[in-house]
């Protein structure tokens, strides 16, 4: 309802409810139905009529999905920094390292790439928003904004400032455009003072904007 | 790769080969981004042969199958104004049909 704001509040209680009211409510987003929207519960209800899939399918897709976190990354990487011959199989097959610690491969081919004392990678999907999600989850809002796009490909050292990531000059910056099929997982450097640390303690190192190269793990 | 080669088309180019990206804006979905056409760079691999995405996205069957490589450019090359170490790159998944040699 539009309402104006150049009379006071107290007599407009003419209506039926009985909050006073300040501003008008924001609609919720929910109740918009965009052309994506309409195109979604279209092909989703064609689809359980047509027996293809159940309700329940769809759901418990859902609720895997929003199941997935950067822990089963962090896993990954902590077997990669105790395990050499571990990390050996996860930079040449990235998805059978997946598998080796009982995890799904996923469902597209997985590139792993290295940070070292000389180099520094970052990724990035200039066209959208291709992730590794079988081993991060969904990704980031910031990842899909037109600002990370667009920066993190011609200015990566500025945007790694923001993330308070510091890659020293002498340092190569590698950015990795994640523009067809692979998928792309950062194996971040070992922090120092974790000699002789289990797998587990490692793991809570290995954020998840570590494994994206926007960030170092963290230090203990 | 046998992958490619069972499919048909083969595979052009091996790491370390040098290739020019096509400088071609052809309308469509096209996953080579505008930023790398006509630039230069080197095969860093290849990743394996793959349906064509400008014919998947129009539900057609995307067959052959193209290869796929990663191709690693020098920032400076593709950025004029590129500021940082000279030696940063920028990797990018491009399809055989996008490149030529160099």
């Amino acid at each position: 309802m539009a309402h104006d704001h150049d009379h006071p509040h107290e007599h407009d209680h003419r209506q039926g409810h009985n909050q006073p009211h300040r501003h008008p409510a924001r609609p919720d987003q929910d109740d918009t139905i965009t052309q994506w929207r309409a195109m979604e519960i279209a092909v989703r209800e064609l689809l359980i009529d047509k027996g293809i899939l159940s309700a329940e399918d769809v759901r418990r897709q859902v609720e895997e999905m929003d199941n997935r976190t950067p822990l089963q990354g962090a896993r990954v990487v902590a077997r990669a920094w105790t395990d050499p011959e571990y990390k050996k199989l996860l930079l040449s097959d990235g998805n059978a390292a997946c598998e080796a610690l009982g995890m799904e491969g996923g469902p597209y081919k997985l590139v792993v790439v290295e940070n070292t004392e000389q180099v520094h990678n970052v990724i990035v999907c200039t066209l959208c928003s291709c992730y590794p999600r079988w081993l991060l989850g969904l990704p980031p809002d910031w990842y899909k904004s037109r600002n990370y796009r667009s920066r993190a490909i011609n200015e990566p050292r500025e945007v790694l400032r923001e993330f308070a990531t510091a890659v020293p000059d002498q340092v190569t910056v590698r950015v990795h455009d994640s523009t067809a099929d692979m998928r792309y997982l950062v194996l971040p450097k070992r922090p120092a003072g974790t000699e002789g640390w289990s797998e587990e303690k490692l793991a809570a190192l290995v954020t998840r904007d570590s494994m994206i190269g926007v960030a170092f793990a963290q230090n203990p | 790769m046998p992958m490619a080669a069972a499919e048909g088309i083969s595979p052009r180019f091996r790491t370390g080969d040098r290739v020019a990206v096509r400088a071609a804006y052809p309308i469509g979905h096209v996953r080579t981004p505008y930023y790398i056409r006509g630039k230069h760079g080197v095969i860093e691999r290849l990743c394996g042969a793959y349906g064509n995405p400008e014919e998947l996205a129009y539900a057609r069957p995307g067959l052959p199958k193209q290869p796929l490589y990663r191709v690693r450019f020098l920032q400076r090359e593709v950025w004029a104004a590129y500021e940082g170490n000279p030696a940063d790159t920028v990797d990018v998944e491009v399809f055989q049909h996008w490149l030529e040699p160099y």
